[in-house]
C-alpha cells in the first residue's frame, strides 16, 4: 500500500505502483487543478510539489505529476495547487493577478505551484533562481512578460527572509499554516508499520520515469516495478580516494547541488540549465539517461569526456565498466536486463583539468538537443595539452566518445592548426543523419563550431579570428 | 480592471472541459485515424477491437443518422472517411468504452487496409495539377503592367512561410450528455457553438433546437477550435445519440496534433518596383496556400491574405492572385492573424529584398510608403492612416537612431556575436470578412436582488473578453462590477453566434451587450421618473444610485430594479447588433470590408551567437494603436502574447511533415513553441492613444490579432544579423528562421567572410 499525504490529507491507495500521480490527483481524488497538457513532462501544466522528509526538515521540489508513478511518492507529502489556496488569495496568486499573468488559466496552476516551489527553496531568491523556478511551466497566452513582472515581486518578498524558506512562506501568505505540521506527520508516517513500499522485488526497473512514462505509459502503469529511486543506498554523491562516486539514482538535481560536483565543474549550474527543466531535473536520473542510450543524451555525453565508470549490479553480484564501452550499437547496451547501475564515478578533476560542455537545440532550454558535445583537457605547466578527452552527442547511433580525434590532443599546445586538425578528425570520426533535430550537414558544421567553443572557452588567451 | 477570471485561474478553480464532473455511466471515446495520406480503403478489420475488455462500441460512416458532412464553407469534408482518405488522422471509426484507457488501447486493435495513392504535400504541385479548393482570386489596383516601366528598381522573388500548431495548453474535446425527447447537451471546447451545433446537427439529423452546445471556457483557441472543434462534438453526439449514454472524448496531445489543421504554410512569388525616390510603384504577388485536405476556412483565410497582401503601404498598381491549393494535409485552419501575416510576410519580403539589392536599409522604403487617409487599399476601402503616427512615435519614443549605432557599434567590436534591427509595421482590418458574420446578440436579465446576468456569443479562452463585456454591462448600467454575472456560453440561449474570432468579438458582443442594457436603462429610467415625479430625461443612474439633476436621490440600483418589477416593467432584453457601413462585392473585389483598421509600428532586436546559430530577441518596442484602450491590462497582455507567438512562428516552430504527409513534430518534445527564455528581454509598449470616433466598442480598437504580425520583425532583424556576420549569404526568405537555418546561413561558403 503506497501512503502519502496529499495538500492535507492522508492518502493510502491500492493503486497499482506504477499507476501516474497525476491519474491519482485528478481522476481518484478529483482535484482538478492540475492540468494535462502533454503528458510528456514538456509543459508543466500537471507541476505539483513533492516534499521529502529528509534530517530533520522537508526538502520540497517541483516535478511533473505526469512522469512520476505512485510508487516514488510513498511517505512524501504531494501539493497540488489546491493545497496551497487559503482563505484569501496567496501572495504568489495576488502576485500572477496583479501583474495580469494569466489569460486562458490552463497554464497557471503549473505555475502557481513551481513558484511556490521557489519559495520553499533555501537557495538566495535571485530574480535568475526565480524565471529558472518556472523553466518548465509553457505559456501559450501571455508571452511570459507579466509572469516575470510577477516573479520578480515573489522574489522581491523573499529578499526579506531570515530563517528556513518554509516558516517565512507560511508567515508572510504563501503559504497555508498546515505546512508546518507536515514534517512531524511525515516523520511519524516513515515509521508507521507497513510503511514498506513492496516487498518483493519487480521486473522491471524504474528510476525517474522521465523517459518510460513518455514511451509508454499504458504499459508502465500496469507493470510490475523495482523502484530505484526510493532506495537511499542509490542517492548519495561522494568522494571516494580522489574518484567521485554518483548513486545511480541521483538526480540532475541532486548533481547541480552537490558540493563535490561544484567544485568538480565550477559551471555545473550553466550546462544544468540546458538538460530539460526544473521538474524534469528533480525526478531525471544520471542512471536513467545512461541506460536510455539515446544518442544525444546530455549527461550521458558529459560524463563520456570524463572517463567516466560504471558499477553494474543485478542485486547479488557487481561488475564495473567503463562508461565508454556501455554503448554497442543504437539503443544496444551492454548490460543484462536484471543489471542496473547502481553507481557512476570518475576522477575528480584536479586544478591542471579543464572541462566544458556545448549544446545547441532549436529551442536553447527544455529541448533535446540537436548537437551536444563534451571536451576535457589536462594542461601542463608550460599550456600544452596532457592529455584531451572529446565526446560528442547526435552525431552517430550512439552517444560517442571520439576516440581517434581525442588521441590528437596529446602532448599538443592548443592553436588554430591544432584546432583545424581536431575538427577534420572528428568530421572523419561521426556519422550524423538527418532527422526531426537537423540535417546531417547542419550537424556536421554544428559540431565542428562547437569544438571551435570548447577552445574558445578552455584556452582563452587564444585569439578569437584565429579560431574563427 | 483584472481579468474577472484571474483569481479562479490561480486557485485551480476555473472549470475546463476535462474538469467538469462526470455523470454517472459517462463513457469515453477515441478516435482512429488514417494512417495514410491518400488511398482507397479496401477494408476496416474492427473485429479484434471491438473484442477487446470495456469496449462498448465502435461507430462508422455507417452510423451516421443525418448527413456524414462537416465542412463549413464548402460541403467537402466527411466526419468518416467512407471509401477515401484524404490526410493522416482522418477519422475512419470511433471507439466507445467504459474507460479512456480502453477506448485508446481498442483503437491500436483496428487494421485498416488501404490502397495507397500519390500523396501530394506541396501546394506549388497541388496547383499545378489543377487542385484547387476554389477558384483563384485576384485583388488589383492601378494597372501593375504598365506600371513596371516607371520603375527605376524592380526585384523578385519567392518566400515561403511554414505552418504553426496553435498548442493551445488544453487539447481540444467535447462531452455530449443525453437529455430527454432526443435533445443532447454538448460540452465543448470551441471558440464557435453555433458551429459546432449546426455540424452535429447535420451529423445526428437532430434539428439545431434540439441541441444546447454549451462553453465555459476554453484554454487557449487562437483559431484552432473555430472549425475543428467541431469533429470531436459530432463525435461524441452521435455516439450519445445512439447509446443514450454521456459520451466524452478529451484529445491526448498527438491525438490532437496529428488530426488537426495548423496555420497555412503559404509559397508565394513576388516583383516589387520603385521608382528613384524608392516610393513603390508596383507590385505583383502570387499566393500558395497549403490548405490541406478539405476547405474547412481556407478560403477565408485566402482572402484575407489578400486584404492584408500590401500591409501597411500605400502601393498605386497591385495585382494579388491567390490559389488555394488541396494537399494531403489535414486541413488548415484558422490561426490569429487567419492568413494576413502570410500576406504580410511577403511583401515584407520584398521590400528587404529591394534594400538588400539597393544597401540600403529596408526601413527607408518602408517609411517611405507608408499608407495615409484617404489612400486607397487594393480592394477599394479608404484608409484612415495611423500608419505614421505609429511609425514616427516608434522612432522619436525609442529613438531609433540611436538603437541603429548601438547595433552598428556592437557588430563592430564582436567577431561572435551580432545584432540586427528591423521595423515591422502592422496594418489589420477588422470585421469578418465575411460581412454577414458581422453580427452579434446579448441577453441580459436584471434580477429582483440588482443583480444582473450578461449571455452573449462571445467565447472566453484567455483574451478576456467577458471581461469588457462585464465592464460593457457595468458601466452602462453604472454598477458595482461585483452586481454583474457573465455566463457560459450556450446556443439555447443566443442563438446563430458568430465564431469567436477576427478580432471582432469584443465590438459584436460588446455592441450588443450596450444596447440591451441601454434599453433596460431607459426603461428603469421612466420607472425612476414616475417614482420620483420628475422628467426622465432629468434622470441619472449614477455609480448604483439615482439622480435627478445631477443630485443623488436616496433611490439605490436594487429599490429602481423592484419598483421596475412591481411596475411590471421588463427587466430583461435581447439585443441585436450588425455592424453598419460594411460590405463587400466578391465579383469586383471591391468594398468597405472592414469597420476600421488597427495599426501599430515595431522595432524588434536581435542577437545572434555566430558560432552555434541560436540567438535572443533583445527588445521589442511597439507603438500601438488602441484606440481608446477599455482595459490597458488585459490588451497589453494580448499585445505581449501575441508579439511571443509571432516570434514563435517566425523562429523555432517548425512544423515538419515529411513526403508521406506523416507529422514528425507531433509531441512538444518535437515541436518546440516559446519558453520563457526565449521571450524578447525587453517588450516596450506604448499606447498611441486616438479618441477619432471609431465602430470599435467604447472606442477601444480590437487587439486580438494585429500584434501577432509584429513576431514577423524577428525574422528580418535576424537576417540583418546573419548579413553583419556574411554579408554576401544568399538568403532565402524561408521561415522560420531556426537555429539550424541561421547557423547554415552564417557559414554559406561561397561568400567573403566580412567578421571583425
Amino acid at each position: 500500500m503506497i501512503r502519502f499525504i496529499l495538500n492535507n490529507k492522508l492518502v493510502q491507495s491500492d493503486d497499482p505502483p506504477g499507476m501516474l500521480l497525476l491519474d491519482l490527483i485528478r481522476y481518484r481524488e478529483h482535484l482538478s487543478g492540475t492540468k494535462i497538457g502533454c503528458r510528456e513532462g514538456d509543459c508543466g501544466a500537471c507541476t505539483v510539489l513533492t516534499g521529502e522528509w529528509k534530517g530533520g526538515q522537508v526538502v520540497y521540489r517541483p516535478v511533473v505529476s505526469c512522469l512520476t508513478a505512485l510508487g516514488n511518492v510513498h511517505q512524501k507529502h504531494v501539493v497540488t495547487v489546491e493545497g496551497l489556496n487559503m482563505k484569501e488569495l496567496s501572495f504568489l496568486q495576488q502576485a500572477i493577478c496583479e501583474e495580469s499573468g494569466t489569460q486562458c488559466g490552463f497554464c497557471t496552476p503549473g505555475f502557481i505551484v513551481s513558484m511556490a516551489g521557489f519559495c520553499l527553496s533555501e537557495n538566495a531568491p535571485t530574480h535568475a533562481r526565480a524565471l529558472a523556478a518556472v523553466d518548465g511551466n509553457i505559456c501559450r497566452c501571455t508571452g511570459y512578460k507579466s509572469i516575470e513582472r510577477a516573479l520578480s515581486k515573489v522574489a522581491a518578498l523573499l529578499r526579506e527572509r531570515q530563517g528556513d524558506a518554509m516558516t517565512f512562506a507560511v508567515d508572510h501568505g504563501i503559504l497555508p499554516a498546515y505546512f508546518k505540521e507536515i514534517p512531524g506527520r511525515l516523520a511519524e508516517l516513515s515509521l508507521q508499520p507497513n510503511g514498506v513500499l513492496h516487498e518483493r522485488k519487480g521486473s522491471r526497473f524504474l528510476g525517474g520515469g522521465t523517459d518510460l512514462y513518455v514511451k509508454d505509459h499504458a504499459g508502465m502503469s500496469q507493470a510490475d516495478l523495482e523502484f530505484l529511486s526510493t532506495e537511499e543506498s542509490l542517492k548519495g554523491i561522494v568522494l571516494e580516494e580522489g574518484r567521485c562516486s554518483i548513486g545511480g539514482a541521483a538526480t540532475v538535481s541532486d548533481l547541480k547541488e552537490s558540493p563535490i560536483i561544484r567544485q568538480a565543474f565550477p559551471h555545473f549550474d550553466q550546462y544544468a540549465r540546458l538538460i530539460s527543466s526544473t521538474p524534469i531535473r528533480n525526478i531525471a536520473t544520471v542512471a536513467g539517461n545512461f541506460v536510455n542510450a539515446s544518442p544525444i543524451g546530455d549527461l550521458t555525453v558529459f560524463f563520456l569526456a570524463l572517463d567516466a565508470s560504471l558499477t553494474l549490479s543485478d542485486g547479488v553480484s557487481r561488475r564495473e565498466l567503463p562508461l565508454r564501452k556501455f554503448y554497442k550499437g543504437y539503443k544496444l547496451l551492454d548490460k543484462a536486463p536484471e543489471e542496473f547501475i547502481e553507481k557512476i564515478s570518475f576522477p575528480m578533476p584536479d586544478k591542471n583539468e579543464r572541462f566544458h560542455f556545448e549544446k545547441v537545440s532549436k529551442r536553447t532550454h527544455l529541448d533535446i538537443a540537436s548537437v551536444n558535445t563534451a571536451m576535457q583537457v589536462k594542461m601542463s605547466g608550460t599550456g600544452t595539452i596532457v592529455e584531451g578527452h572529446l565526446s560528442a552527442g547526435g552525431v552517430g547511433p550512439v552517444p560517442a566518445y571520439l576516440t581517434k580525434t581525442s588521441s590528437l590532443l596529446k602532448g599538443e599546445k592548443p592553436d588554430s592548426h591544432l584546432l583545424a586538425r581536431v575538427i577534420g578528425a572528428a568530421q572523419q570520426e561521426i556519422s550524423p543523419i538527418s532527422d526531426v533535430r537537423g540535417t546531417a550537414d547542419y550537424k556536421r558544421l554544428l559540431l565542428s563550431n562547437l569544438i571551435k567553443a570548447h577552445f574558445l572557452t578552455l584556452f582563452p588567451h587564444l585569439p578569437v579570428e584565429d579560431l574563427l | 480592471m483584472k481579468h474577472i477570471d484571474s483569481a479562479k485561474h490561480t486557485r485551480g478553480e476555473s472549470i475546463y472541459l476535462d474538469d467538469i464532473p462526470l455523470l454517472q455511466g459517462t463513457l469515453f471515446a477515441a478516435a482512429f485515424g488514417s494512417p495514410l495520406a491518400h488511398g482507397t480503403i479496401r477494408r476496416l478489420d474492427l473485429s479484434d477491437a471491438e473484442q477487446c475488455p470495456g469496449v462498448v462500441r465502435i461507430f462508422t460512416f455507417k452510423d451516421v443518422r443525418g448527413e456524414n458532412q462537416i465542412g463549413g464553407i464548402i460541403p467537402d469534408e466527411p466526419l468518416f472517411a467512407e471509401n477515401h482518405v484524404h490526410f493522416i488522422g482522418m477519422p475512419l471509426a470511433l471507439v466507445v468504452a467504459e474507460s479512456d484507457a480502453a477506448a485508446r488501447h481498442a483503437v491500436g486493435k483496428i487494421k485498416a487496409d488501404i490502397d495507397p495513392w500519390p500523396v501530394v504535400t506541396d501546394p506549388r504541385v497541388a496547383q499545378a495539377n489543377g487542385e484547387l479548393i476554389v477558384p483563384p482570386r485576384t485583388f488589383r489596383l492601378g494597372d501593375t503592367e504598365k506600371a513596371w516601366s516607371l520603375c527605376e528598381h524592380i526585384v523578385e522573388g519567392r518566400t515561403d512561410t511554414n505552418g504553426q500548431e496553435h498548442l493551445y495548453i488544453e487539447t481540444q474535446g467535447a462531452y455530449a450528455v443525453p437529455l430527454e425527447d432526443q435533445t443532447i447537451r454538448v460540452y465543448s471546447s470551441t471558440q464557435a457553438p453555433t458551429a459546432v451545433q449546426r455540424a452535429v446537427s447535420k451529423i445526428t439529423g437532430l434539428a439545431m433546437n434540439a441541441l444546447d452546445i454549451e462553453v465555459t471556457r476554453l484554454g487557449g483557441g487562437f483559431g484552432g477550435k473555430e472549425d475543428q472543434a467541431n469533429v470531436w462534438a459530432a463525435l461524441v453526439a452521435l455516439a450519445c445519440l445512439h447509446l443514450k449514454k454521456p459520451v466524452k472524448y478529451a484529445l491526448p496531445r498527438v491525438d490532437d496534433m496529428v488530426m488537426t489543421g495548423k496555420r497555412h504554410p503559404y509559397s508565394s512569388d513576388f516583383k516589387l518596383g520603385l521608382d528613384k525616390d524608392l516610393r513603390i510603384v508596383a507590385y505583383e504577388v502570387d499566393f500558395y496556400q497549403n490548405a490541406g485536405a478539405a476547405a474547412d476556412l481556407s478560403p477565408a483565410v485566402l482572402e484575407r491574405t489578400l486584404f492584408h497582401s500590401t500591409n501597411s503601404y500605400f502601393i498605386p498598381n497591385v495585382r494579388a492572385t491567390a490559389y488555394s491549393c488541396r494537399t494531403h494535409l489535414p486541413p488548415n485552419t484558422a490561426f490569429r492573424g487567419f492568413g494576413g501575416p502570410q500576406g504580410m510576410f511577403v511583401i515584407e519580403a520584398a521590400i528587404a529584398k529591394a534594400a538588400e539589392t539597393l544597401n540600403i536599409s529596408a526601413a527607408l522604403i518602408q517609411k517611405r510608403n507608408l499608407q495615409r487617409t484617404g489612400d486607397e487599399f487594393p480592394y477599394g476601402q479608404r484608409a484612415v492612416s495611423e500608419a505614421h503616427a505609429c511609425w514616427q512615435k516608434a522612432e522619436d519614443l525609442y529613438d531609433a537612431d540611436a538603437l541603429r549605432k548601438q547595433v552598428d557599434s556592437f557588430n563592430m567590436k564582436n567577431a561572435l556575436f551580432k545584432k540586427g534591427l528591423a521595423f515591422m509595421p502592422v496594418c489589420f482590418g477588422i470585421s469578418f470578412t465575411k460581412t454577414l458574420l458581422n453580427q452579434a446578440r446579448a441577453q441580459v436579465h436584471v434580477y429582483t436582488d440588482g443583480s444582473v446576468s450578461v449571455s452573449t456569443g462571445a467565447v472566453e479562452m484567455g483574451q478576456g473578453v467577458n471581461t469588457k463585456m462585464l465592464q460593457v454591462a457595468a458601466t452602462t448600467f453604472s454598477i458595482d462590477p461585483a452586481l454583474v454575472k457573465i455566463q457560459a456560453t450556450s446556443t439555447w440561449k443566443i442563438a446563430n453566434t458568430s465564431p469567436t474570432a477576427a478580432s471582432a468579438t469584443a465590438d459584436l458582443n460588446g455592441k450588443a451587450v450596450l444596447m440591451a442594457c441601454t434599453e433596460i436603462v431607459g426603461r428603469l429610467k421612466d420607472v425612476a421618473a414616475a417614482e420620483l415625479n420628475t422628467p426622465p430625461g432629468n434622470i441619472e443612474l449614477h455609480n448604483g444610485m439615482v439622480y435627478v439633476d445631477g443630485s443623488p436621490t436616496g433611490m439605490t440600483w436594487k429599490q429602481l430594479v423592484m419598483a421596475a418589477y412591481i411596475r411590471r416593467v421588463s427587466l430583461s432584453e435581447h439585443a441585436h447588433y450588425a455592424t453598419p457601413e460594411i460590405h463587400f462585392d466578391a465579383a469586383r473585389e471591391k468594398g468597405h470590408p472592414f469597420s476600421y483598421h488597427v495599426y501599430g509600428t515595431a522595432i524588434v532586436i536581435v542577437t545572434l551567437d555566430c558560432l552555434r546559430g541560436r540567438y535572443t530577441i533583445d527588445a521589442v518596442k511597439v507603438v500601438h494603436d488602441f484606440g481608446t484602450s477599455m482595459n490597458p491590462q488585459i490588451d497589453r497582455g494580448q499585445i505581449e502574447g501575441g508579439i511571443v507567438q509571432g516570434i514563435g512562428w517566425m523562429t523555432m516552430e517548425e512544423v515538419v511533415y515529411d513526403e508521406s504527409g506523416r507529422l514528425r513534430s507531433n509531441t512538444l518534445s518535437t515541436y518546440k513553441i516559446p519558453d520563457i527564455y526565449s521571450v524578447p528581454a525587453e517588450i516596450a509598449i506604448d499606447f498611441l492613444h486616438t479618441d477619432r470616433d471609431n465602430l470599435a466598442i467604447f472606442r477601444s480598437k480590437a487587439v486580438g490579432e494585429p500584434p501577432l504580425m509584429y513576431g514577423i520583425g524577428a525574422y528580418f532583424a535576424l537576417r540583418n544579423a546573419i548579413h553583419a556576420f556574411n554579408a554576401g549569404a544568399a538568403l532565402p526568405f524561408d521561415a522560420p528562421m531556426t537555429p539550424e537555418k541561421a547557423l547554415m546561413a552564417l557559414y554559406q561558403k561561397q561568400v567573403k567572410h566580412v567578421a571583425g
